[in-house]
């Protein structure tokens, strides 16, 4: 009986395996070796990350051409090669991208309501938006931490998901669970391109400011030691910092919610804190860029404009060269900002640095004289950016303007920042109440001139910065307020000597808010001057694009204030490749614009040259988001606001061109960071324990 | 006719192969965390068991019985069962592509499936004739196709839910199995 049993399985099997050999031989179907072979190669975690069922999944995809060599998330470098060996591809570096979490709020924003249930991010997003108060802030149930197959992400005290960049394979399966776009997996370029969204985490201080910095971060790494780590982050949308933290007026601290509270956080102290401290430490943090795509752009203008958009292309990987009229980079901030506000050595350690990443420059080159825009497109240059500034003074309008011994404000000013020491006599006037009009006047001062400041409003009108006004005052400039000049009196020899004004009075306000100054007919007064300095305005010199004396052949169109027209958002011109920003397309305007839009160029620049086509999302934020301007700001301690120390005093200021504001000491600094809320949509840091202050007041 | 539906409701309702008969668990638990892979899975299970009675029967009847070998049948139905999915396998991927893509990844699994395992013995044991017996594989598969997908459709929402961490996974599973196998012992009354 076992031998019956035994025989008859036997010939069992045997007959299943002679009819499954015969069928294996018919029914073969003839797959590529390869995938075999790239299945061996992979790591074989089956975790999915790739998008496809298991590694054998994958394998299949990258033979089918459906996938690239290197979809594998887990695999290293080395995994990569074979496999692409295998495909017969050449492997090529990928710029690392790893997951980041934007959202600053996490258990701080307010709970609209206790959630009782699923305790799953989407769950509770899909009721009601989720039960934070934050229309776009973490939710915090830890969906993330759930979906990530690397335990790279675990939840943090403050109820935000800490990723741990060790483990993080950038797989983005946390950002396919996270129904708030909180996580983003992103790289270095993906994050210079990117433009402020309305559904970012955006502080108002990062709303208003011009060139997006994400103040909020680098204040945190300030007020934790990373120094360095603040500097890079203020690079990824700044690379004038030692110049913005010495001149920006500072737009952002008019929106910081702290002056609810006291005074606003001394953000630009704290930029000047970091950048100085490079500065003086004699060693150049590395500045990393992507991969060089041998793409060539020519930048016209080496201002803040012009080196912010060369600066943002050169780290994205393409070769700009800069072309520039001066003997010298920097442009208004070299020639129209003086020495005692901006040290030139300083700025040439700036720019220097800037240069070093590989930008070719070339100065002392006219626009429309040794080059034009035809003969650019000739030597190859692939996009052109066109930052020429806004270099030609506006006239007074006045009688007698052209005669000797009336001379431009930024005129003057780039006469003195060249050497040249314009003749200012004893006595000069400026005419005009913004920073240039100041600068002129403290230069004046400097050189030993009485200073006279003409202009046509009251001291509460003037567009200058407030400390400029006060510094000018210290340093024993005289103002004539309420006053407009008629003429310029000359003498024979056709040299002015005196000004006639009127006197003024505050009517109606304008279209700008700002009282309309009216003339007193009949009051003319004469003030004796030795030279007058207009200092008014300015406006671009568009002469560089047309023909001599024929406006009709400029190629650009241009506005009635000869500004260029372009594309708000993309900054191209009416010619396809040609972008512009900084003042020559806004009028005069803050150094910080120039740098926040010479990047938003660059941007445009880079995806024009990669994929002829500039994306500008929906949700792209312009003005300020309303809901986010709190007024109301609850158990925050009131602390001082750090005071800039003056480097030099009284009348010594009177005749030296040393700069005269100080940087903060490291105390000083770490004390100023900790007055920041970390505001980010609707939250912000509460500093006063409630429970600990009640006990204290025994309440 | 009413004997056949009587036969087709019961074996996929009244005695539901693995709600009331307890087979094939492993992979009523292991594929029904999303109602996509429950569906391909149970088609796999529909087709596999629908030819695995049918060639069992014959073996049964042809080899075994005549042979007096009846005592072999479970062995040799083993191998039967795990040689024909292997052929399916491979007679799919050369013939019908698009089914092989449907229910490829699942043919191994079921290669030491105990329901279809039990749908073949059960058949003998009955004495069906070969009509009956394709039938009622075709209605016991529809059953464990049934109970699959009703888990899975479960288990997705459940899967978003607070729970306790010992019971989150396969514990609650084997719960809410217990559960179902509950409700469905209410179609013992039906026939």
């Amino acid at each position: 009986m076992i031998i019956t049993s035994g025989l008859t399985l036997f010939s069992i099997g045997l007959g299943a395996a002679t009819i499954l050999s015969v069928a294996g031989r018919l029914l073969y179907v003839k797959e590529d070796p390869r995938i075999t072979r790239i299945e061996e190669a992979l790591p074989g975690a089956n975790c999915g990350g790739c998008g496809f069922p298991g590694c054998s999944g994958a394998a299949a995809a990258i033979v089918a051409n459906k996938a690239s060599a290197s979809v594998c998330i887990v695999a290293d470098a080395e995994t990569n090669g074979v496999v692409a060996a295998i495909m017969g591809q050449e492997v090529v570096e990928r710029e690392p991208e790893l997951a980041m979490c934007d959202c600053t709020g996490g258990q701080r924003a307010t709970d609209t309501f206790y959630y009782e249930g699923a305790f799953d991010c989407r769950a509770a997003h899909q009721l009601y938006g989720g039960s934070k108060s934050c229309p776009s802030g973490c939710l915090g149930f830890g969906t993330c931490v759930r979906a990530c197959s690397f335990n790279a992400i675990h939840m943090g005290p403050d109820g935000l998901p800490v990723i741990d960049y060790d483990e993080c394979k950038g797989c983005g399966s946390c950002v396919d669970v996270c129904p708030r776009g909180v996580i983003g997996v992103v790289g270095m370029t993906a994050r210079l391109l990117h433009l402020n969204q309305t559904t970012d985490c955006l502080a108002p201080c990062q709303q208003k400011c011009p060139a997006q910095i994400d103040i909020p971060k680098y204040i945190s790494q300030i007020k934790m030691g990373d120094l360095d780590g603040a500097v890079a982050t203020i690079r990824e949308r700044n690379p004038l910092l030692v110049i913005c933290s010495r001149v920006c007026p500072r737009p952002c601290e008019t929106q910081c919610r702290r002056q609810h509270v006291d005074e606003p956080v001394g953000i630009n102290m704290l930029k000047r804190f970091v950048a100085d401290r490079e500065l003086r430490s004699g060693v150049r943090l590395p500045i990393p860029c992507a991969k060089d795509t041998g793409k060539k752009i020519a930048v016209i203008g080496g201002g803040p404009a012009g080196l912010s958009c060369a600066y943002f292309l050169r780290r994205l990987g393409h070769h700009p060269t800069i072309f520039d009229a001066m003997p010298e980079l920097g442009g208004q901030t070299r020639y129209g900002i003086p020495e005692y506000r901006l040290p030139k050595a300083d700025l040439d350690w700036e720019i220097q640095g800037i240069l070093d990443l590989g930008i070719s420059v070339k100065v002392n080159t006219k626009f429309g004289v040794d080059f034009t825009l035809e003969t650019l497109k000739e030597e190859g240059f692939d996009a052109t950016f066109l930052g020429i500034g806004a270099w030609q003074a506006s006239g007074m309008y006045a009688e007698g303007e052209d005669l000797d011994g009336v001379m431009g404000g930024i005129e003057f000013l780039t006469a003195h920042a060249l050497g040249q020491k314009p003749a200012i006599g004893d006595h000069v006037i400026v005419v005009g109440g913004g920073n240039t009009a100041i600068d002129a006047a403290r230069t004046c001062i400097r050189l030993g001139a009485e200073v006279t400041l003409m202009y046509r409003r009251t001291r509460t009108e003037m567009p200058a910065d407030m400390e400029e006004i006060v510094g000018a005052e210290e340093e024993g400039v005289q103002f004539e307020f309420l006053a407009a000049p008629a003429r310029v009196i000359g003498d024979e020899n056709g040299r002015a000597t005196h000004l006639e004004y009127y006197e003024m009075e505050l009517g109606e306000p304008d279209n700008s808010g700002r009282r309309r100054p009216v003339k007193k007919e009949g009051s003319e007064k004469r003030m004796a001057a030795s030279l007058i300095i207009p200092a008014i305005g300015q406006k671009p010199d568009l002469s560089c694009l047309y023909e001599e004396g024929d406006e009709e052949s400029c190629p650009l169109e241009t506005t009635r204030w000869q500004t260029i027209l372009a594309n708000e958002d993309t900054f191209e011109t009416a010619i396809p490749g040609i972008f512009t920003a900084g003042d020559v397309y806004t009028g005069p305007d803050l150094v910080v614009s120039a740098i926040g839009d010479g990047r938003k160029a660059a941007r445009s620049i880079h995806y024009y040259i990669t994929q002829g086509e500039i994306p500008i999302p929906d949700a792209t934020q312009r003005d300020m988001i309303p809901h986010t301007l709190f007024k109301e700001i609850n158990n925050v301690e009131r602390k001082d606001r750090a005071v800039l120390s003056h480097l030099c005093h009284g009348d010594e200021r009177n005749c030296t061109f040393n700069e005269v504001e100080g940087p903060l000491s490291e105390a000083e600094a770490r004390a100023e960071a900790d007055r920041c809320l970390r505001c980010g949509l609707v939250c912000y840091d509460e500093t006063i324990d409630q429970q600990e202050y009640r006990e204290k007041k025994n309440i | 006719m009413q004997e056949y539906f009587l036969l087709f409701m019961g074996a996929m309702f009244v005695n539901n192969i693995v709600l009331a008969q307890y087979l094939g668990n492993c992979p009523f638990i292991g594929t029904s965390k999303e109602s996509g892979v429950a569906v391909g899975m149970g088609g796999a299970v529909v087709f596999v068991a629908v030819m695995a009675a049918a060639i069992t029967w014959l073996v049964q009847r042809y080899i075994l019985l005549p042979f007096g070998l009846d005592y072999l049948q479970t062995l040799a139905f083993i191998l039967v069962i795990a040689s024909l999915v292997q052929f399916v396998e491979m007679f799919l991927k050369k013939m019908i592509p698009a089914l092989y893509k449907s229910l490829g990844i699942f043919l191994p699994l079921i290669t030491t499936n105990c329901a279809v395992m039990g749908i073949a013995l059960i058949c003998q044991r009955e004495e069906m004739d070969l009509l009956t017996t394709v039938l009622f594989a075709f209605a016991s598969g529809m059953g464990f196709m049934i109970a699959l997908i009703l888990l899975a459709g479960i288990r997705e929402k459940l899967a978003v839910r607070r729970l306790p961490m010992a019971m989150r996974g396969t514990p609650i599973g084997l719960v809410l199995a217990g559960l179902m196998s509950l409700a469905f012992f209410a179609f013992k009354g039906m026939i």
